[in-house]
């Protein structure tokens, strides 16, 4: 790329701002002409000269551990899909840390010291510290879809055609990274059993050479497909293009033709050249258009911008957004879709009028979560309103309150559903990915219907094919688990697990507390599911060893409030989930609606590093990537464990051995 | 050549600058840029942020997104040098214990990670404007480094100095490009 460009594995005595060579098609910005080679040389001495007298002048502050809070607050300011969090990763390392133990074998441990690994989070040893084969490769999941190797992020395209689910996703063919964007592609009978095809579309045009970014399908009338997707010119910037099947006899959708006019479209006036990406699935107006929608911002207020059309080719800018949120940032994989307010089946997207509520959805670019919010769709205006401003949007409700990002519904016309993907990104270290060769997850589909009984908030639950992967169940009824207790649950093995358990509180214990005013979050203690309360936490220890050395708490947290009411949350707690010092240690989840009547109830799909736990039928989900280093195949064990001071609990569980989905090519192609 | 007198004249006029960070915590006013203070001041190490970017003189010019890819630089330029430092270590065969190869090993996997997959990976989400990723990257460079540290029993790692500078420099970079995700 020029004499200009210093590879950044430069020798010793280069100046530290070397540009950095990133294999780039277009010009990084930072590269410039440069001057004669002389000048040069003498700015390297001079540079050079200047950065040693900084080292010399004793540079920053080196005392301490400093803890950066990328986000501050509740339990909606989780984890992100990828970054490691505030508080593990980005604590500075403690260079004199004075670890007495160091870097012994396990077997010279007692047992006081093993079990001693409950206080706090990142003491643990980390003697296995580089990943072995052995733990990486139980990491990899048996029913959860992901390709074969390599890095996957956004679900794209999602639909039902001619018999088969097919689904498409951000793909990079050559690394466990993102990078190299393209279209992966599979399909299945039963949203379970997928079969990998050939890359559906990869960056070959101008217009989406740097990247061929999210989109959506959209199944016309007359059963043609047209699916609209985001590509990152040559020059950065986002625009929209139009592809369909180029055989739409085959039911494989094997083969894509992108839109000889390409783009379709590019960024209004206003709308800055990166933030224009993620088109929806269209919906029909009354006047017989397709709209659609695509995130955006306006300085801070995230938006989604409406554009209608007749032929997917050309489009109308709407005037005003469909709705925006001051302070959300970037509207990132916007969904819109209505839900039936009486529940039950799923509605097709372009259902509208009594009985329907519609629900508008971003994945918000700040803090890499996935919110929603119910409300009122006014087709002849081209607007939105939420029917609760306080939980708007980006402020309000989490599909997930775990590890969930950049999520997308379809309609499944052959069973009447609504059907949400999620992508579920990696929280170990790159490092361990690109030894183990993969990287992300998605989760389990889900339905996806409005609550009637609270009506202000979404179910999910993992679709009823899942079930079809149960194997032999074993059942435990009314397992009594008194304060502080840990009850083992038998099972002949823990990685690929259906759970469902109903738990109770003492309900004589219930009515004795005393009202509390604890102002709690799942994330507040640093303790995690080690913080007693009187009538709470309680759960189940998943993917756990024998000793507890590694534990992963799942749990409800009950508080009673003013007026003994009641307040419940859902929790989970990854602090001691792995010895690992490169893995996610943080405390997360949120508060959950339980009703008049009752029981505690959780659902979880336990699938090697992935945890889905579903609370109260679905109001409120966590997923959560683990990576024990001990609690792996045989070794793996589920608890029950009440840690509540006052009152005792009583849980009815069965659980499911899980069989493998057995995702592989689709043979003979 | 005028263009590099008045380069090498700054430079001069910079020297007496590491002093005065220790003595003073903000940036004399005579470099008059308000862009690197101001977005100094978003990171936790306000002292090595300003060096960072004070010492390329392409951070006078240049905007948000490419005072974050200065960083990143720095961030590989680091790295790079704890791999070959690393690589020195284990040629001298004699000096080194098993569990401090073991760690070494351990830690040549995660910084080939930081520079051959964190890095580019940063610098493409940068360009296109798909920014989570450059948060993803540089937030990993940090756990690589600080894992790395932890990798050694007390008191034995080689590579301390290199570690922090590695972790710190990404965590200015990290706050810089999430400083770019909400402008």
């Amino acid at each position: 790329m020029g004499d200009h460009n210093q590879p950044f594995l430069s020798v010793s005595g280069d100046p530290e701002c070397a540009p950095v060579h990133d294999d780039s098609v277009v010009d990084d910005a930072l590269h410039r002409p440069q001057g004669s080679s002389k000048s040069k040389l003498l700015l390297a001495v001079f540079s050079g000269i200047f950065v040693v007298c900084l080292i010399l002048a004793g540079g920053y502050d080196k005392s301490g551990v400093v803890k950066i809070h990328q986000l501050e607050g509740g339990d909606e300011m989780g984890v992100g899909p990828m970054e490691m969090p505030a508080g593990s990763a980005t604590t500075r390392p403690s260079v004199s840390r004075g670890k007495s133990a160091g870097v012994s074998e396990k077997a010279n441990l007692s047992p006081q010291q093993l079990l001693g690994g409950g206080e706090g989070s990142g003491d643990g040893l980390s003697e296995d510290f580089p990943w072995n084969n052995s733990m990486l490769s139980w990491q990899r999941t048996a029913f959860h879809f992901q390709p074969e190797k390599n890095w996957m992020n956004d679900p794209n395209g999602p639909l039902f055609y001619k018999g088969w689910y097919h689904f498409f996703y951000q793909y990079n063919p050559n690394a466990a990274v993102w990078g190299d964007i393209v279209w992966g592609h599979a399909v299945s009978r039963d949203l379970i059993h997928w079969l990998h095809l050939p890359l559906a579309m990869v960056a070959d045009q101008w217009y989406d050479v740097q990247g061929v970014w999210t989109g959506s399908a959209t199944i016309l009338p007359d059963g043609k497909v047209m699916m609209l997707y985001t590509g990152s010119t040559n020059e950065s910037v986002q625009v929209q293009n139009l592809a369909y099947p180029a055989d739409h006899d085959d039911p494989l959708l094997l083969d894509w033709v992108k839109h000889p006019g390409n783009p379709v479209l590019v960024p209004p006036p206003g709308i800055h050249h990166k933030d224009f990406r993620d088109p929806t699935t269209a919906w029909q107006t009354s006047e017989g258009k397709w709209r659609i929608t695509i995130g955006s911002k306006v300085n801070k207020t995230g938006i989604a911008l409406i554009y209608d059309t007749d032929d997917f080719v050309n489009f109308e800018l709407k005037d005003g957004f469909l709705h925006g949120v001051p302070g959300t940032g970037m509207w990132e994989c916007v969904d819109f879709y209505p839900v039936a307010v009486a529940g039950g089946d799923g509605l097709d997207t372009s259902a509208n009028g009594a009985g329907v509520r519609h629900v508008v959805k971003a994945s918000l670019d700040d803090d890499r979560h996935d919110y929603y919010a119910i409300g009122t769709y006014d087709e002849e205006a081209g607007k939105w309103y939420p029917d609760n401003p306080a939980i708007d949007v980006g402020i309000g409700i989490r599909y997930d309150y775990g590890i969930f990002y950049a999520s997308k519904t379809f309609f499944d016309q052959s069973k009447q559903r609504r059907i949400l993907w999620g992508w579920i990104g990696e929280w170990d270290s790159e490092a361990a990915d690109v030894r183990k060769g993969w990287a992300s997850l998605q989760g389990m589909p889900r339905t996806v219907v409005l609550d009637t009984k609270t009506g202000s908030n979404l179910l999910q639950w993992p679709v009823e094919e899942s079930e079809r992967l149960r194997l032999r169940s074993k059942e435990f009824k009314n397992v009594v688990a008194k304060p502080g207790a840990v009850v083992p649950i038998k099972l002949e093995a823990a990685t690929q697990l259906d759970i469902v358990a109903e738990l109770e509180l003492d309900k004589e214990a219930v009515d004795r507390v005393v009202e509390s005013n604890e102002e709690f979050k799942c994330s507040s203690s640093s303790k995690g599911a080690a913080h007693r309360g009187a009538l709470g936490p309680f759960g189940l220890l998943v993917l756990s060893e024998e000793t507890l050395s590694e534990q992963t708490p799942v749990y409800f947290y009950v508080v009673k409030g003013k007026n003994a009411t009641l307040r419940t949350y859902f929790c989970a707690d990854q602090s001691r989930s792995s010895l690992a010092n490169d893995v996610n240690k943080q405390i997360y989840g949120s508060s959950v609606p339980v009703l008049q009547g009752e029981k505690f109830g959780v659902r979880m799909l336990v699938d090697h590093s992935i945890i889905e736990s579903f609370a109260q039928g679905g109001r409120s989900v966590i997923t959560s990537r683990v990576y024990p280093t001990k609690a792996i195949y045989g070794a793996a064990r589920l608890f029950l464990f009440n840690n509540a001071t006052e009152a005792g609990v009583t849980a009815s569980i069965k659980v499911w051995q899980m069989n493998s989905a057995f995702i592989r090519p689709f043979p003979n192609l | 050549m005028i263009r590099s007198t008045i380069f090498l004249v700054l430079l001069l006029t910079l020297y007496p600058i590491p002093i005065q960070i220790q003595a003073t915590p903000s940036i004399p006013n005579i470099l008059g840029n308000n862009l690197i203070d101001q977005t100094c001041k978003k990171t936790p190490y306000y002292d090595l942020c300003i060096q960072t970017l004070v010492s390329c003189p392409e951070s006078f010019h240049t905007d948000l997104e490419g005072l974050a890819k200065i960083t990143v630089g720095a961030i590989a330029h680091k790295a790079s040098a704890a791999l070959r430092r690393i690589e020195t270590i284990l040629a001298k065969k004699e000096h080194s214990k098993p569990a401090v190869r073991e760690a070494l090993n351990a830690c040549a996997s995660r910084y080939r990670a930081v520079v051959e997959q964190d890095v580019p990976e940063t610098l493409m989400s940068l360009r296109t404007g798909n920014y989570k990723f450059a948060s993803r990257g540089t937030n990993d460079a940090a756990t690589e480094a600080m894992s790395c540290e932890e990798d050694f029993a007390a008191g034995e790692s080689p590579l301390s100095d290199l570690n922090v500078a590695v972790h710190d420099v990404s965590v200015v970079a990290a706050a810089i490009v999430q400083a770019v995700i909400e402008s």
